[in-house]
């Protein structure tokens, strides 16, 4: 009976300890600004949606610059705004990136972000950043429809997206609608076209469309010759080109241009949280990316997302964003809740 | 994904001891036979220890709970149009398919397998005994990945059944090896002599008996159908698990999700329920006194190049083909593969988290092995029934109940470290407490009474006697648990601090990127910490079937 006691006790003294010790473990909340100091210090976390090694570039480089210490927490656009949102006030984010604009509304939306600094917004062009200065563009990229030239023909191209509705595509072309990318090319039809003729497209394209998980997957398959086609952001292929090629070397790119949704320029989008507890190495982060140094790892570095401020060109291997011929949006109007329930609704989630 | 949970071999709360029967059979356990003087009649439990137990059963409620409660909040119409819809139709079309498949296939390799290594003549069968349990080693989207990489067209319901068939059918057959060393050969030798021929031995002797290793082990199969994420998103062919993780990176927790969630609960629960209900009554085994004689051998006759085709097949298949995948890989990449800063990071933080996952575990875990076993009583049984319960529950749904909770609840446990490794303790306690209740069912109570009563401390007396026969059992609780942490994807990403970088979530990462070089490294050493516990597995199955 006494030993048993003992025992209990000896159990809960060592959950206790070993409670303890992981606690220590985890990691330490970040630095609290020092306040009316101009310089960044301490250390931020930066959730991330956008692809792990340009962020990390820019981390290290920023770190490199200022001594502040950068951790990512790795996600895509859509978990990560949700979790910010849910998260609220008790977040321990200082700044979000994503890859494109809709998951930054949805955070905007939530009254979550604090005001851009004016001296960052300045870098940046006004139709890469909403009126209200509550986040700012930061990279962008294009839409393109990937083929295969042994499968498809340049005669056979579609003219516009929503071509690709037409049951002549049937299993004739991919895409992955998993994906933050995809959702918000998704978003862009629907602020060009309505909800209506969204929920037609897409339900179109559930009986058309061959799904794949990742664009980089998507490439795969058409070089692959498993399918003629796919929706993907250009990036990818250039990364590709730019390595070994060996998933894209079978494959070219359409630019849709004139407008069509199919044309559709996305913006990637940086915020300062409103309960940063390091304001001032948070802006400083943002300001660092929109800037110069940051932007030209966009130019320089192995990413081929194009740069936004006009200091810096894109990497020359790209069209020139003004060729082609994107459909005017507001960024600030893209929506990412309305997409994720129409998408859900035909089927893809 | 978690090779060798045997998790979940039901909570069946009758003497027999069937529970621990199915879940000793799949090769975790030691002795499942209670001791004669290990129960404690008429004394009553510590406080303490109660208390603790009834603790840490309460938070294996929580992920269930949290299905169940939000269930009721969405609300009737919100919920049914979420579960009604053709997407959840093709999925069950998709996870049903695959589990009705894929379990009777790994039941039949598994057992065909076991009789081989166990019960012919063939040559190198002894070799092939431990070479047949190292696709446990090999986590399923691992797997996947060889699999891919060799043939990158895999897509669909029957490459999903291939790589699951691979990954899985370890788990029937080394429960089936070890019971087969166990059967009285008596009754095969009465069919015998009553006029049966090999064949009507096997069928109607023999696999009849190996009756509880198969459910037990085939439950585990399904369970880890219906959990794995990886493996199958890699293929592109999506489950109720793929789909939830995909719900969860557009909307983090949103209704749509928790309502697939809610849907693969009730897919687990009636996994669970029909095997208790298949398991029967009837019970196998050798009474009387005498000892058993080894199992006569069959030999092959023209039959040899058969068997070995087989077995080397699967071997080759299993092992063979994701072995050559990073191997490939890793001649590609070269050395600079492996100077990848990461690596070394997500090394030490992963066996970190094995480890403080496998203490905590194993030492939450003894409060409840104790009661079951000194103590038993009704509420004993019941609290183990509700962590087997919670165990058999995919990853991505508690790690979506734990997410909500901690944001909505216990902001200060939110991303750190300890709700991580709370997460390990709700999935792979059973794994720790079947083989903590197994040890110190084995331990003679009498002789910690002896060594009491000849002036030792009571305490002292627990260190010096108890923990010396129950080290071993705690030492395969822990790795046990240690292997599953080490192969664990989509909770440590749900959950993890902000940074975290372990094996299987950079591995992950650079799948994704289609990175098929810089994942193998990662691969590899999965691979590399997985092995040592494998064949720990392997050697503790054989020590059960000479008990």
């Amino acid at each position: 009976m006494i030993s048993t006691r003992r025992l209990a006790l000896l159990a809960a003294i060592g959950t206790v300890t070993l409670l303890g010790v992981t606690g220590c473990s985890a990691p330490e909340e970040s630095a609290p600004a020092a306040t009316g100091a101009a310089t960044p210090s301490g250390s931020i976390t930066v959730y991330n949606a956008q692809h792990e090694e340009l962020t990390q570039a820019w981390a290290d480089e920023f770190t490199a610059e200022t001594g502040v210490t950068v951790t990512l927490r790795n996600g895509s656009d859509s978990e990560l705004g949700n979790q910010l949102v849910q998260e609220g006030a008790a977040s321990k984010a200082d700044v979000f990136l994503t890859e494109n604009s809709p998951a930054m509304s949805l955070v905007d939306g939530a009254g979550l972000f604090a005001p851009v600094d004016d001296a960052t917004l300045e870098q940046v062009p006004e139709e890469y950043r909403p009126s209200t200065g509550m986040w700012t563009g930061i990279a962008a990229r294009s839409t393109v429809f990937a083929y295969n030239p042994s499968l498809l023909s340049e005669s056979e191209l579609p003219a516009s997206l929503l071509d690709l509705a037409d049951p002549a595509w049937a299993g004739r072309w991919a895409a992955s609608p998993s994906g933050a990318d995809f959702q918000a090319i998704v978003s862009a039809l629907l602020e060009l076209e309505g909800e209506d003729a969204t929920r037609d497209w897409l339900a179109a394209m559930k009986q058309n469309a061959v799904v794949y998980k990742g664009n980089s997957t998507v490439m795969k398959a058409i070089n692959a010759g498993e399918i003629p086609a796919g929706v993907i952001y250009h990036y990818y292929w250039f990364g590709d080109q730019a390595g070994t090629g060996e998933n894209s070397s079978s494959t070219e790119m359409h630019y849709f241009k004139n407008q069509d949704p199919g044309a559709f320029v996305s913006v990637s989008g940086g915020g300062v949280l409103e309960t940063s507890a390091n304001p001032v190495a948070a802006q400083a982060f943002l300001a660092y990316i929109t800037g110069k140094g940051g932007q030209e790892i966009l130019k320089t570095g192995s990413s081929f997302e194009y740069p936004v401020s006009d200091a810096v060109d894109a990497n020359d291997a790209l069209v020139p964003l003004g060729e082609l011929d994107a459909p005017v949006i507001d960024p600030s109007k893209l929506n990412s809740t309305t997409v994720t329930d129409l998408m859900t609704e035909a089927g893809f989630l | 994904m978690i090779p060798a949970a045997p998790s979940t071999a039901t909570p069946a709360p009758d003497e027999s001891g069937a529970v621990r029967g199915a879940v000793a059979e799949t090769g975790a356990t030691g002795s499942a036979e209670r001791t004669d003087a290990a129960v404690r009649v008429g004394k009553r439990p510590s406080p303490f220890i109660v208390a603790a137990a009834i603790t840490v059963s309460l938070l294996g409620l929580l992920p269930l709970g949290y299905v169940i409660v939000t269930g009721f909040l969405t609300g009737w119409p919100a919920l049914s149009a979420l579960v009604f819809r053709p997407r959840v139709g093709e999925l069950l079309v998709n996870t049903i398919g695959l589990v009705v498949i894929t379990v009777p296939l790994t039941a039949a390799i598994g057992v065909a397998a076991a009789w081989l290594v166990g019960r012919t003549s063939l040559p190198g069968r002894r070799v092939f005994a431990v070479l047949l349990a190292t696709p446990l080693a090999v986590p399923a989207f691992v797997n996947s990945y060889g699999w891919v990489s060799a043939v990158p067209s895999l897509n669909g319901l029957w490459s999903g059944v291939l790589i699951a068939t691979l990954s899985y059918f370890p788990l029937v057959y080394l429960p089936c090896a070890a019971a087969l060393r166990r059967l009285d050969t008596t009754v095969e030798e009465a069919a015998e002599s009553l006029g049966s021929g090999a064949w009507g031995v096997f069928f109607r002797v023999i696999l009849p008996q190996l009756r509880l290793p198969i459910l037990g082990g085939a439950l585990l199969v399904g369970l880890h159908l219906l959990s794995e994420y990886g493996a199958f998103a890699m293929i592109r062919f999506d489950t109720f698990t793929t789909a939830i993780v995909e719900q969860y990176r557009s909307t983090f927790n949103g209704p749509a999700a928790n309502a697939l969630a809610g849907v693969l609960v009730l897919l687990c629960l009636f996994l669970l329920i029909g095997e208790s209900g298949a398991r029967g009554r009837a019970r196998y085994a050798r009474v009387g006194s005498g000892v058993a004689r080894n199992a006569p051998r069959r030999s092959l006759g023209a039959f040899t190049p058969v068997g070995y085709l087989f077995l080397g097949g699967l071997f080759a298949l299993a092992i063979g083909v994701p072995f050559w995948s990073v191997i490939r890989w890793l001649a590609q990449g070269g050395a600079a593969v492996w100077a990848d800063p990461v690596l070394a990071q997500a090394l030490l933080q992963t066996v970190g988290y094995g480890l403080a996952g496998a203490a905590a575990t194993c030492l939450l875990a003894f409060p409840i092995a104790f009661l079951a076993v000194r103590y038993p009583s009704r509420l004993s049984r019941g609290l183990e029934s509700v962590n087997y319960l919670t165990s058999s529950l995919p990853g991505i749904v508690t790690a979506l109940a734990l997410v909500t909770i901690s944001i909505r609840f216990v902001q200060p446990l939110y991303q750190t470290t300890v709700l991580v490794i709370v997460t390990y303790l709700l999935m792979f306690l059973p794994r720790a407490l079947v083989n903590l209740r197994a040890g110190l069912a084995q331990v003679p109570v009498g002789l910690e009474e002896a060594a009491r009563s000849l002036g030792k401390h009571p305490f002292a007396a627990f260190l010096h006697v108890t923990t010396r026969f129950f080290a071993p059992s705690a030492l395969a609780a822990g790795a046990l648990v240690f292997l599953g942490i080490v192969t664990e994807l989509t909770a440590t990403l749900l959950l993890a601090p902000s940074g975290t970088r372990t094996l299987a979530i950079q591995f992950w990462s650079k799948v994704n990127d289609i990175d098929y070089v810089g994942a193998a490294p990662y691969a590899l050493l999965m691979i590399v910490l997985s092995l040592p516990v494998t064949y720990l597995l392997f050697a503790r199955s054989r020590l059960t079937s000479m008990q």
